[in-house]
């Protein structure tokens, strides 16, 4: 059923397609799978919102795209295509070099993700210099200009700020200048506003929508904030527990959610327009992904199953134009 | 910064299986090697009385400088005396000296160390003098201690812990200072609890994990640091070997009979190996964030 | 020190202390020596007049000397009545945890006074500190570090009744078991310990310590901020039962606006360790007057993709609270700021009665409601 991408013509192909992939941890001798058959297709220019609660697998998606599991994580299966290469049969080497070039990412706490002991402008600098056949001085003009473009006031002169003398949102600035530096085809955005101000967050949002257009670039962004993905997405994927419930464009996500955990995930969000007398919960837990409930995982929280939901593992099944959820009672409760 | 940092939630999948300590430590390599290593050596010790073949300090002259052999595993000293008694013996004293320091440490780092991390007044006074102490390089702050006591048993073990003492007590200072603002803390004085129930009850109980660590780490260097005073003529009365006594007593005769200094060397070096991969072990199950990151 | 002087016993400010700041019903004069016949009117649970703690940074090599001071919380007044949730919302470094622990008398006020149920409480230690602490509890953010990992769940639910004394040794065991069905968990898991426990789980049983002694005033420092989205909704859910059932007042501290709406009566925004303004969370949501609350609540993602909107943004970022500015501390980043903002602080002043605004211009400011769909 996989048309054999390396041969396809580039341009209908997506930009990213991940496919059937499985990531599992050894963790106390015993091996859980954190991301079970995921896929998603990310097309060029697009804004992919992938919306999960933590546990959900969303971020190790992120970091199994970039090659960058921890130790005791590994991609047990499955194909990651980045413009028709299958990242995963990358040697280290062709990896490194489309990290950060290709593909860049920013991570939600930009303290940690910059180095202390450098200045932000070495880091830059390092970072289009490693990619880039360009000399010390034009990649420092171009680090200036990239601080510049991801607003940070008198750019020049912070380019010898270390990390520690900046706001947190002015390092995650850096981080997105960083990211941008060798003009990437993709940026993966790990909750990349999560540990910042609202008003911050709203600043740094515009910012990225103005870049991903400007750059042309597509952007999955990772989050467990609605507002986020109402605000920025294109199209969205919800996770929940290591798979993929629900994948629709986003207006229709939030008119007309098929998978009742996303309903749930709506409606337990608490408005800022309207007032509600008692928010809508989802009762119980994400379950341990150490020993997940047969069949939907969803099934021990959900208020609509029936009994062939605790059986086998429900197909994403197709109910509006790019609109598939993994819910074997989607079609009735499109209502 | 290892890749677990970026996974987000690197405690999740720590936490999706929460073992006991005891079962995540025998499965620590480091801590059951060194578990092997220091609990043979302990035990060694500890039966000396019933397991040497003879008095650590009956002489013998016609077996003068004996090479191991059959009937003298490691060889005899220079008054014939059977150096497999020797150094079980010595071991029984290197350890109980260990021991000791280890205990002293165990209540004056703590009670330092606690009084300085969760006294803020006391804090500056108490860690000027641990750093004065501190200042002096370890070795040569023992050995002039244990010079002006004179050499005996009791001194050494003074001097080491005048020496690991103000060591202990910054590591549990600095675990007091990061636990007393956890929210618990917190929780607890808004419920109304004083400081004797916030320290002992909140506090001190969450500091045992790097107390263990250091202290295992001590203890080797307390067996490591009455060899060197010892050897240096200040340590415990010479009749009663200890590893360090050992090594100095054969120093004379290390070119005619080597296995004299070899032999207590090898098992000071098994002793602080084995301590040092328990404590290795200890700190990677109990207390991951004081690994160095490479 | 010095700060004290010009804040404590406040000389009633211009446009003085209306009911803007006061729940229903004004305070009664004499505070503490009011007698309840006398007057009609009872006093609100909890007063907060003129609260200011300046944390001084100290350096020096030998002789430690303060070098600055971070002005947390600056001259803040406020009530919460008897019941009622008073929602305390600001950007982060905005005092308003720190305000939650100097009600609580977790940290020592440099000025101001906090009167509860009518007592001045500034100055209680001891005995009467301890038993003030029954009244007054506090729910943390983190659900992992907020309960010690080394006891276990029954000994960290009645911590606060084994701390009060009291309660025999059989009673424990039963109190236990009634607060952890209370906060919605199975009493048999008592014996656990809280790494067994998931996130949201671990959040009840920081409610269910809180709730121990009976109190009637909470403080929720965050309370639902680190769950996810799911489980956030059910804790709310949680404090408002348990509000209704116990009749407890709420200081409910968040930085999520749409949360605080849900389960606030009245709200107050703090900036850089002012209050800027209060009212009931329909003026304050749908009818903001301070030019700040207006642009925090336009920074808010909106809840719908088909609303989403070009809206001018607030620029620049938080000033440090080391070295705010002079006059308003908002003039920086406000679009409407004039010479006097520069000069003047503006004083909290009764707009109309329940709001309160501190802003020179807060009677132009009004606007099409920012958060309106």
């Amino acid at each position: 059923m996989t048309p054999p991408l390396l041969s396809a013509p580039l341009l209908s192909a997506p930009l990213l397609s991940v496919r059937d992939l499985t990531v599992t941890f050894r963790a106390e001798g015993r091996t859980q799978a954190a991301v079970d058959r995921v896929g998603f297709d990310v097309a060029a220019g697009e804004v992919l919102g992938i919306v999960g609660e933590s546990g959900s697998g969303k971020s190790v998606t992120a970091l199994a795209v970039m090659g960058l599991l921890p130790a005791n994580g590994r991609v047990a299966s499955g194909e990651i295509l980045f413009e028709g290469t299958d990242l995963l049969r990358l040697p280290a080497r062709k990896m490194r070099d489309l990290r950060g070039r290709r593909i860049g990412m920013i991570f939600q706490e930009p303290m940690t993700s910059l180095n202390p002991v450098f200045t932000i402008g070495d880091q830059i600098v390092e970072t289009i210099v490693h990619h880039e056949r360009l000399g010390r001085r034009a990649a420092r003009e171009r680090a200036v200009d990239m601080l510049a473009r991801v607003g940070i006031p008198s750019a020049r002169r912070r380019l010898d700020d270390y990390p520690h003398q900046m706001s947190g949102g002015m390092r995650q600035r850096v981080m997105i200048a960083m990211a941008l530096a060798c003009s990437p085809r993709l940026l993966l955005a790990d909750e990349p506003t999560t540990a910042l101000d609202v008003t911050i967050q709203a600043q740094l949002l515009d910012l990225l929508n103005d870049l991903r257009r400007e750059f042309g670039m597509a952007v999955v962004v990772i989050t467990h904030n609605m507002g986020v993905i109402a605000e920025f997405a294109d199209r969205v994927a919800v996770f929940y527990a290591g798979r993929v419930a629900e994948e629709a464009p986003v207006e229709p996500l939030f008119d007309r959610p098929a998978h009742p955990y996303t309903r749930g995930l709506l409606a337990s969000t608490p408005r800022l327009d309207a007032d509600a007398e008692r928010l809508v919960t989802i009762p119980g837990a994400m379950p341990n992904i150490a020993a997940p409930p047969p069949g939907c995982r969803f099934a021990p929280r959900c208020g609509v199953k029936v009994e062939a939901c605790e059986a086998d593992r429900p197909p994403l099944v197709a109910v509006g134009d790019g609109h598939r959820a993994a819910c074997i009672r989607a079609g009735e409760a499109a209502a | 910064m290892s890749a677990a940092d970026l996974a987000g939630r690197p405690g999740l999948l720590a936490r999706l299986t929460p073992g006991p300590a005891v079962r995540r430590l025998l499965r620590n390599r480091a801590f059951v090697a060194g578990l092997l290593l220091f609990g043979t050596v302990a035990i060694l010790a500890l039966l000396a009385p019933w397991i040497s073949p003879t008095d650590p300090n009956r002489m013998a002259v016609r077996f003068r400088f004996r090479e191991p052999s059959w009937d003298f595993p490691f060889g005899t000293d220079n008054l014939g005396r059977n150096m497999v008694s020797r150094v079980l013996w010595g071991g029984r004293l290197s350890l109980e000296i260990g021991l000791w320091v280890v205990m002293l440490n165990a209540v004056f780092g703590v009670v330092l160390g606690a009084a300085a991390g969760y006294f803020r007044r006391l804090d500056g006074p108490l860690m000027r003098i641990a750093d004065a102490l501190m200042a002096f390089p370890a070795v040569l702050l023992a050995i002039g201690i244990a010079a002006a006591l004179g050499p005996s048993v009791a001194t050494v073990v003074i001097a080491l812990s005048v020496v690991y003492v103000p060591r202990t007590a910054r590591v549990l200072r600095a675990s007091v200072m990061v636990v007393r603002e956890q929210d618990y803390v917190q929780a607890a004085r808004a419920a109304g609890a004083g400081d004797g129930r916030i320290l002992f009850r909140h506090i001190l109980p969450n500091c045992m994990a790097p107390l263990i660590v250091q202290l295992s780490f001590v203890f080797a260097y307390a067996i490591l640091s009455e060899a060197v005073l010892s050897f240096l003529g200040l340590g415990a009365a010479p009749t009663t070997p200890s590893w360090g006594i050992l090594i100095a007593e054969g120093r004379s005769y290390i070119r005619e009979a080597a296995w004299l200094t070899v032999v207590p060397g090898v098992a000071i070096a098994t002793t602080v190996l084995g301590l040092n991969l328990l404590g290795d072990g200890l700190r990677d199950v109990l207390d991951p964030r004081l690994k160095v990151d490479a | 020190m010095s700060a004290r002087a010009p804040l404590s016993p406040n000389p009633s400010p211009p446009g003085g202390e209306g009911s803007a700041l006061d729940a229903a019903s004004p305070p009664p004069a004499g505070g503490r020596d009011r007698e309840r016949g006398s007057t009609a009117t009872t006093p609100p649970l909890l007063e907060v007049r003129g609260l200011t703690k300046h944390f001084p940074i100290r350096a020096g090599a030998i002789v430690e000397r303060e070098v600055a001071r971070v002005r947390a919380v600056d001259d803040v007044s406020f009530t919460v009545a008897r019941g009622e949730t008073l929602g305390l919302v600001g950007e982060s470094g905005c005092g308003k945890s720190t305000t939650g622990r100097l009600v609580l008398r977790l940290i020592e006020p440099t000025a101001g006074t906090i009167l509860f149920d009518g007592e001045d409480v500034t100055g209680l230690e001891g005995a009467a500190l301890r038993r003030l602490r029954r009244s007054m509890q506090i729910v943390f953010q983190d659900p992992y570090g907020a309960l010690n990992p080394r006891m276990t769940v029954e000994e960290i639910v009645v911590e606060p009744l084994v701390v009060q004394g009291g309660t025999t040794r059989a009673d424990m065991g039963r109190e236990a078991r009634r607060l952890m069905d209370l906060v919605g968990l199975p009493a048999a898991h008592v014996t656990r310990h809280p790494h067994e426990f998931s996130g949201g789980q671990r959040q009840r049983i920081g409610i269910a310590r809180a709730i121990a002694c009976r109190p009637r005033f909470v403080v929720c420092d965050e309370a639902v901020s680190a769950l996810d989205v799911s489980v956030q909704a059910q804790i709310v859910n949680l404090l408002q039962d348990l509000q209704k059932e116990l009749g407890l007042s709420y200081l409910f501290i968040a930085h999520d606006l749409a949360v605080v709406r849900h389960i606030s009566d009245r709200v107050a925004v703090m900036y850089l360790g002012n209050l800027v303004e209060v009212a009931d969370k329909r003026t304050l949501y749908t009818a903001p007057r301070h030019p700040y609350p207006q642009a925090l609540l336009a920074a808010v993602p909106v809840a719908h993709p088909r609303l989403r909107r070009t809206r001018p943004r607030l620029t620049g970022e938080v000033p440090s609270p080391l070295d705010p500015p002079p006059g308003c501390r908002f003039h920086r980043r406000c679009s409407l700021a004039e010479d006097v903002c520069r000069t003047e602080v503006p004083a909290l002043r009764d707009l109309a009665p329940g709001h309160a605004v501190a802003c020179h211009f807060a009677e132009r400011t009004g606007g099409p409601p920012p958060a309106a769909a």
